[in-house]
């Protein structure tokens, strides 16, 4: 089986970004990812889900392609929610794997400052089902913390449990240097800040902020191209949809999308859970992180929250658990983060992540998903 | 950016909506809400309509005070998942209820409301909202 590499990658620090627009953004990073792998991409995908919104711009492939110097090649737009970039990253190693192009860029961007909080939540709440849950008001976060409250009831949960995770998030975050928040936070702060839709307070989502992260990527016949052979390959690239609609969950407390494409990553590379080093996982919310250590089977069910005060998941454990500061602090610009994720989890394995660094990790595990788990993928990264 | 509704979308919504109609599936017997064209859970075509009971109770709830542009001058908006007596879930506003008065598992029942105000089509957004139901009058009036 021929390999996908990831030749090159790019990263923007998630904040507000007022003096640059959405291909702005994208250009920076772009440039990062072709000038480090050397070459030019015949493919570009760009991962974007609020644009259509607020920039009201479509015929975004071709309007940012175009833009940054890529005209007249293969340009798609992909949409799935925060999950966008698992998406592309799927499609991109499709056209790889099909050999119909031989290297591929995958752009990552988000602009969500350009109105108050107020509009970007309302275009964020378009990642539920319009018309059956947020024509009556629900939030993303408001379905986030329908869940929350249910499982730390069912499971006996305390206030300051879950917390460990903002807390650990904000930790790690401190220390990288693309986090949009790089403070340290107590226990004390996340319970008494601002409630956003209760229990969830304000450490318990994450910011809105601007983001663009990119990965060019290679196909095996195609890396000779390059002016240094890539340490890192895209081992197994699984991503499935599921329904949007909470009511239709059957357990609240789970995400039963993660398990299942999980399961189905790990199994496609003749691996298990316990072989993986370094996860950057989806912490949307608090309990999306929780629900996912659980679901990837790292922690009971109703669990995760009492591991991490026992001291795992964090730098020098294995696996390492979002050493970028997740969602939660390195920031979560919607169509961006699942390219952020690849990005930091292959630098991590070349061993040249500027924040906290593992220590010599082989495998690497990205967990991306749209909504509360409308779409998922996981994504295997190993070195060569 | 304010959403506009519809007024097509409105009327083409209102039987499943106002009348809280959703699905059985004829191969697994299973309910849901909303109505989709095929079972979340076995994954079955075959589907006919059925209309929910309109009691049950608060499976869980939030009080969403960061809310979207339209409910601003509503906030907090108290948003209830609903458990229907046949054990079918609905999402859906909490009304008449002091928020002291939330917990899991309080008995409500089915109210029709306006959910959302008009905008400048005129179009004004009616839907189900959940309220207590108030087995003690004088109880809850003291
Ligand atoms: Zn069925």
């Amino acid at each position: 089986m021929s390999k996908i590499y990831i030749g090159g990658v790019g990263l923007n620090r998630v904040g507000r970004h007022f003096k640059k627009d959405i291909v702005d953004l994208a250009y920076e990073v772009s440039l990062e990812a072709i000038n480090e792998a050397g070459i030019e991409p015949d493919a570009v995908i760009i991962s974007n889900s609020l644009g259509n919104v607020l920039q009201k711009q479509n015929n975004l492939a071709q309007y940012i392609s175009s833009s940054i110097g890529l005209r007249g090649k293969t340009a798609y737009h992909v949409e799935a929610g925060d999950g966008s970039g698992g998406a592309a990253i799927h499609i991109a190693y499709t056209l790889l794997k099909a050999k119909i192009a031989s290297s591929v860029l995958v752009v990552g961007v988000e602009k969500m400052t350009d109105y108050p909080s107020h509009v970007t939540h309302t275009a964020l709440s378009q990642l539920l089902n319009y018309e059956y849950e947020a024509y009556y008001g629900a939030t993303l976060s408001g379905i986030a913390a329908l869940i929350m409250r249910y499982y730390m009831k069912k499971y006996e949960v305390s206030r300051d449990a879950v917390s460990e995770w903002p807390v650990l998030m904000h930790y790690n975050a401190s220390k990288n240097p693309y986090a949009q928040i790089r403070k340290t936070i107590t226990k004390e702060n996340v319970k008494e800040s601002q409630i956003i839709a209760d229990p969830l307070t304000l450490f318990d989502i994450s910011p809105i902020g601007d983001g663009a992260a990119a990965v060019l990527l290679v196909g095996e016949d195609y890396e000779h191209q390059l002016e240094e052979k890539p340490e890192v390959f895209l081992d197994t690239v699984v991503h499935h949809a599921y329904e949007l609609e909470l009511t239709l969950r059957e357990d609240l407390a789970a995400l039963p999308t993660v398990r299942e494409t999980v399961d189905l990553a790990l199994k496609k590379a003749n691996l298990r859970i316990q072989d993986i080093d370094v996860i950057e996982l989806h912490d949307s919310f608090t309990i999306t992180g929780l629900l996912i250590l659980e679901e990837a089977g790292l922690a009971e069910r109703g669990r995760a929250a009492y591991l991490l005060s026992d001291g795992r998941f964090r730098h020098g454990d294995k696996p390492e658990v979002n050493l970028s500061g997740g969602l939660k602090a390195r920031g979560n610009p919607i169509g961006a983060t699942g390219v952020y994720q690849v990005a930091e989890v292959a630098m991590q394995l070349r061993g040249a992540f500027p924040g906290l660094q593992s220590n010599s990790p082989e495998i690497g595990l990205v967990i991306n998903m749209s909504g509360i788990g409308s779409s998922v993928s996981s994504i295997v990264i190993r070195k060569r | 950016m304010v959403w506009k509704l519809s007024p097509v979308s409105v009327w083409r919504h209102r039987i499943p909506r106002y009348r809280l109609i959703g699905k059985e599936c004829k191969k697994c017997g299973k309910h849901h809400y909303p109505p989709k064209l095929a079972c979340p859970y076995c994954g079955s075509r075959d589907l006919k309509n059925i209309e929910l009971p309109r009691s049950g109770i608060i499976e869980t709830y939030t009080v969403i005070y960061e809310v979207g542009e339209e409910f601003r001058h509503k906030a907090p908006v108290v948003i209830g998942l609903v458990k229907l007596d046949d054990g079918t879930r609905v999402i859906a506003p909490i009304t008449d209820v002091a928020e002291d008065e939330l917990e899991i598992g309080l008995r409500v029942e089915a109210t029709f409301r306006r959910i959302r105000d008009g905008d400048h089509f005129g179009v004004i957004g009616y839907g189900l909202s959940f309220r207590p139901i108030r087995t003690n009058v004088s109880k809850t009036s003291s």
